[in-house]
């Protein structure tokens, strides 16, 4: 891909969101959940991991301080769905953890902290499809960065941020990370 | 990993405890509504056993069926080994088929060592004569890592409630009883599990240890009476008469005496300690009917979690990228 056709070329270690600002964007998310899930009844929340799964349960904290409210958070691991499992070395797994009364019948919303080609929501259905019958499943990220190669779309999104497909958008999280920050880089360097 | 499972000594520990964990994650599967993952969609794994086995060739192709792998069922009974077909032969035929992986049992020592030479897909070792059987060690490394480290699900005998996840089976104390001459699973089991840290020593009469127990990574004993007081895990093995040539003891009963676990023997064993036997049992020689079916026995959980083990080492040697002919440097994540 030709430099001058980036649109935001240029921008190599720049910060996106600061702790402050993810905080924030999590908060309209846990709001926007209440209100489009008429007051977050029979919601449950599943963080895709790794950095899925503290965003899900910081959401789920987020709910109960505005509602009093308790949400079930639990993770989903998709790695055995994933459709490039061929392309790379077996993968660890990780953790697929249900609250306990499973999804039948509940509004499932799924957490992730990047939505790029949509692949990774797309084995996360199906692993859910394997898990039973939720109601209804709607998506949260914390940034959408764009390049969908699916019919896939965000419910709710922390930060529309448009990118070219050679920059690496990192998220660190405090749970994992030992700081809160989303940057991107040209080149795939950590911050 | 390597590409092939021949020996547990090809295992690093990092190795060892990728499948370990592996295995943790997918033992979940078991409790939901639809025990099968997509995973090996298009893959076949075929079991070639030239020896009769009940748990293994069903746990085996338990595993490949939960990954969604096809499985062809090969026994020598009824097929053409009868007309004097070679090993050699039989791979290649099977090689022709478009196997991407053989799980082999065979009489002989060494057999799945020679098979990947001539095969393209992975070779598994499900027991090749007195010499190995890497998954038993694999699936008896995780029986007691559940039971000692907490994994979710397992009761945990010393109060620990760290999670199992990358925990080694560090400072244990296994003792491995009886017919190690015979055995294939206490040769895998030394190797493993002195890989992740556990003391092994073997409890045996002197004529049923190979000669060249010296070399391996265990301490040996005579006596069992004075290693029961400080064993965490006691695993008994099969006295395996089918294999024996000569007189090793003189009597079964006075094997089943000196050797043999009874109620006596377990009530001297510290409080939490498990006793293991890898199957099938001899009730009555090397151990009683009463401790077989006692609590401490984990002889039921350890053919539960050999599917689970499997399923790990199905995935992780199939479920990547394609092998190139030689061999595939170590998987870094």
């Amino acid at each position: 891909m030709c430099a001058a056709t980036n649109p935001v070329a240029g921008r190599d270690g720049l910060a996106v969101l600061d702790a402050e600002e993810i905080r924030r964007a999590l908060t309209r998310i846990a709001h926007e959940i209440l209100e489009r899930t008429h007051g977050g009844d029979e919601v449950i929340l599943l963080g895709i991991p790794t950095r899925g799964v503290p965003l899900a349960r910081r959401l789920a904290a987020r709910i109960g301080e505005f509602e009093g409210l308790k949400v079930p958070c639990g993770s989903l691991d998709v790695t055995m769905h994933r459709d490039d499992l061929r392309l790379h070395p077996a993968r660890a797994l990780g953790r697929t953890d249900l609250p306990p009364g499973g999804v039948d019948g509940k509004t499932v919303v799924l957490v992730d902290d990047v939505l790029y080609s949509g692949r990774t929501v797309r084995a996360a259905l199906d692993a859910l499809n394997d898990l039973g019958r939720p109601r209804a499943v709607q998506l949260a990220v914390l940034v959408d960065r764009g390049h969908r190669e699916l019919p896939i779309r965000a419910d709710y999104v922390g930060k529309n941020l448009p990118t070219s497909q050679r920059e690496v958008v990192h998220v660190l999280l405090a749970e994992v990370d030992a700081q809160d920050s989303v940057t991107i880089s040209d080149d795939g360097s950590q911050p | 990993m390597k590409r092939h499972l021949i020996s547990a000594a090809d295992l690093s520990r990092a190795d060892a405890l990728l499948i370990l964990d592996t295995a943790e994650e997918l033992a979940s599967l078991a409790d939901r509504p639809i025990k099968k993952l997509p995973t090996l969609r298009g893959r076949t794994v075929v079991n070639l056993f030239y020896e009769d086995s009940t748990r293994t060739r069903i746990s085996f192709e338990a595993a490949a069926k939960r990954l969604s792998a096809d499985v062809i069922n090969f026994s020598a009974k009824g097929s053409s080994v009868g007309k004097g077909e070679s090993l050699k032969d039989t791979a290649l035929t099977l090689e022709a088929m478009g196997a991407d992986a053989v799980v082999i049992r065979h009489g002989a020592s060494g057999a799945a060592h020679r098979l990947a030479g001539w095969v393209q897909g992975s070779v598994l070792n499900a027991g090749d004569g007195t010499h190995e059987h890497p998954t038993q060690a694999l699936l008896d490394a995780f029986t007691i890592r559940r039971r000692f480290t907490g994994g979710s699900g397992g009761p945990s005998p010393r109060g620990n409630t760290v999670g199992a996840r990358g925990a080694g089976l560090d400072g244990l104390r296994v003792t491995i009883v009886g017919d190690v001459l015979h055995s294939r699973v206490a040769r895998s089991n030394v190797l493993l599990l002195s890989t992740l840290g556990a003391e092994v020593t073997l409890a045996a009469p002197p004529t049923l240890l190979p000669h060249a127990v010296g070399s391996w990574p265990c301490a040996v004993s005579y006596d069992l009476d004075s290693e029961l007081a400080k064993s965490d895990v006691v695993m008994m093995l099969r006295v395996q008469q089918e294999r024996m040539t000569a007189a090793y003891f003189p009597s079964v009963r006075e094997y089943s005496r000196r050797y043999g676990l009874d109620a006596a023997r377990m009530a001297r064993l510290p409080e939490h300690a498990i006793v293991m036997h890898p199957g099938p049992m001899n009730r009555g020689v090397e151990i009683a009917a009463e401790v077989a079916d006692s609590v401490r026995s984990t002889i039921v959980e350890q053919v539960a979690n050999g599917v689970t083990t499997r399923m790990a080492v199905l995935y992780l040697l199939l479920g990547g990228t394609e092998f190139p002919a030689t061999e595939f440097p170590a998987v870094t994540r």
